[in-house]
């Protein structure tokens, strides 16, 4: 009895460490790091320009709109120099969506049946209709996926308080919103180290996270998110008494280290994107 | 004028029951007095719940009085017109490394400080790269603060603070969660400020240890400071400190031992070198 006791432990000690390392080693968002010039564009041109990107994707109608905008998109992809793999894989994350999507409107929109079984008939309104909602929706998703690939979490924080800093105006408050974003993901790590410890602690006590049942391994994670959640509320009350011993008292004449500032390439962007959006119109338009 | 004096100070907290009803009072600082010089090493020591941490916030407005002033560079901490001259005038470092970063790159978060205050995007670069440079730390100012080593990242603190170029950096058991290696690094860090840069230093520890190079330390237990003089002073009395459940520095027990067995040594003996000096003194006389 003894011996199969410790084989027991043995098998699942080995387990716990590997998925605290695996858990470490979740990047944060989904920053690829290279070297090209979407990289290095200003934040507020990559959210300007995806916000742009998706209304366009609504705008089209036809073959000439829809290819106007894959164009765009490969060029944007090719420019930069991250694996097209990785854009497809953010496209895993939508596949039932997708798939969902093409059934729905294969199947219920009225119009000529071309195919039929039993009850069910698809028609060619409805392929139609299903083919245009698939690509928009992969373009959308691969378009925003250039932005959170190019862009550190960072950049992203400070871009979106820039660009949606006029909504102050009307009570919206986006300096704190933006600070509390960039603290939450720097403390990620952090208490991803802390749960990896606690899940340790209670494995050393007998919890069993590996059971098959599943309501044996959420009971066993009781004791460890009740020690999560009170050490973030302590850490949390000593950030903020560590942040304003640093004079720290909002957005209100605070400066910054390194203030995002427009540069050429970044003007340059602004017109490719105006030029597109163009084209755009101009190809529903003319065709 | 004192950088830093507290006259009378008193604090209480409040011993809520489960229904928020007033169970009593506890005096976690009672009746200080204390008055800091520009340019002082100060140590204060005290073991848990000595109201060594709450004192050392009151040094930065974070806590206010319930009875008593603190003044700080002629300021009152109760004046709400003054708490951000006061917070940049006196820095302050805490125990936890990693509740106090708020950057996620080394050199943002030090300028965190700067920024706050308002200092123009140009002299913020300059600041950071001179207190990185006065912690050693300028080398790793592009990683990310979570790869680093606690005593890395108090450095980091207190660059940070450094940056807000204050007068006093009060430091609130900075050591505390450091190994051996990482305790080094900061105490020396600190000292050298001290030394080089001429920043007042306030410490508060329970490792005597870092105590012996301070100019004047305060001990205090129960709220109250219970001593205070010159390290030599203080650490003179041995049976005092460990009735308070302190120790004293293991060279000075030594010391205090080897008297009792009768050999002739001085009180207040405090590094290696000094109690080795002392007994071939006493061996050649005898």
């Amino acid at each position: 009895m003894f011996g199969t006791d410790r084989t027991e432990e043995q098998k699942l000690s080995p387990k716990v460490t590997d998925e605290g390392n695996m858990l470490r080693d979740i990047t944060l968002g989904q920053y690829y790091p290279a070297d090209s010039v979407i990289h290095k564009l200003d934040p507020r041109v990559k959210i300007t320009g995806t916000f742009l990107y998706i209304i366009s994707l609504f705008l089209v109608r036809d073959i000439w709109g829809y290819a106007v905008a894959l164009a765009f998109l490969a060029s944007m992809i090719f420019i930069s120099k991250v694996p097209v793999s990785y854009m497809v894989r953010g496209l895993k994350g939508i596949l039932f969506i997708l798939l969902f999507t093409a059934a729905f409107n294969i199947f219920f929109t009225p119009g000529e049946v071309i195919w039929s079984f039993w009850k069910i008939h698809a028609t060619r309104e409805g392929l139609r209709i299903a083919i245009r909602m698939v690509i928009r929706l992969i373009f959308l998703v691969m378009g925003t996926s250039i932005m959170t690939l190019t862009t550190t979490p960072n950049q992203l924080t400070d871009g979106l308080e820039k660009v949606l800093r006029p909504l102050r105006h009307i009570g919206v408050p986006v300096h704190e919103v933006a600070m509390m974003m960039s603290i939450a993901l720097s403390f990620i790590p952090i208490l991803i180290e802390e749960l990896d410890k606690i899940m340790k602690a209670q494995s050393a006590r007998g919890a069993d996270f590996e059971s098959k049942k599943l309501s044996v391994r959420m009971k066993s994670m009781v004791p460890v998110l009740v020690p999560l959640f009170v050490s973030a509320f302590r850490r949390a009350g000593d950030l903020a008494n560590a942040m304003e011993a640093r004079c720290y008292h909002g957005g209100e004449g605070r400066t910054r280290m390194k203030p995002l500032r427009y540069v050429k390439r970044d003007l340059l962007a602004y017109l490719i994107l105006l030029i597109y959006l163009a084209l755009v119109i101009l190809a529903g338009i003319l065709f | 004028m004192s950088l830093i004096k507290t006259d009378k100070v008193t604090y209480e907290y409040i011993r809520r029951d489960k229904d928020g009803a007033v169970e009593g009072v506890n005096k976690a600082v009672d009746n200080v007095d204390m008055s800091v010089e520009q340019g002082q090493f100060i140590a204060i020591l005290g073991h848990n719940g000595s109201g060594k941490s709450t004192l050392a916030k009151h040094f930065n407005a974070l806590l206010h009085p319930v009875e008593g002033t603190v003044f700080v560079d002629g300021m009152d901490t109760r004046a709400e017109e003054h708490i951000w001259d006061i917070r940049q005038t006196a820095g302050m470092v805490f125990q936890n490394p990693d509740n106090q970063i708020i950057g996620t790159v080394v050199e943002e978060d030090v300028a965190f400080g700067p920024e706050n205050m308002g200092v123009p995007s140009r002299e913020i670069w300059e600041r950071v790269q001179k207190s990185l440079k006065s912690v050693d730390m300028y080398t790793y100012r592009k990683h990310s603060p979570s790869r680093l080593s606690g005593g890395q990242k108090q450095r980091i603190a207190i660059a940070g603070v450094l940056a807000m170029q204050p007068k006093c950096i009060v430091l609130d058991e900075p050591t505390a969660m450091l190994d051996p290696v990482g305790r080094r690094e900061v105490i020396n860090a600190v000292l050298e400020l001290n030394k080089k840069e001429g920043i007042t230093v306030i410490l508060i520890t329970h490792y005597m240890e870092e105590v012996i190079k301070a100019d004047r330390v305060f001990v205090m237990d129960k709220g109250r400071v219970v001593m205070s003089g010159s390290p030599r002073e203080v650490f003179s009395r041995v049976s005092e400190i460990t009735e308070i459940g302190l120790s004293v520095p293991q060279v000075t027990l030594l010391a205090q031992e080897l008297k009792k067995k009768g050999v002739k040594l001085p009180d207040g003996l405090l590094t290696c070198e000094e109690l080795v000096g002392e007994i071939c003194r006493s061996l050649r006389i005898i």
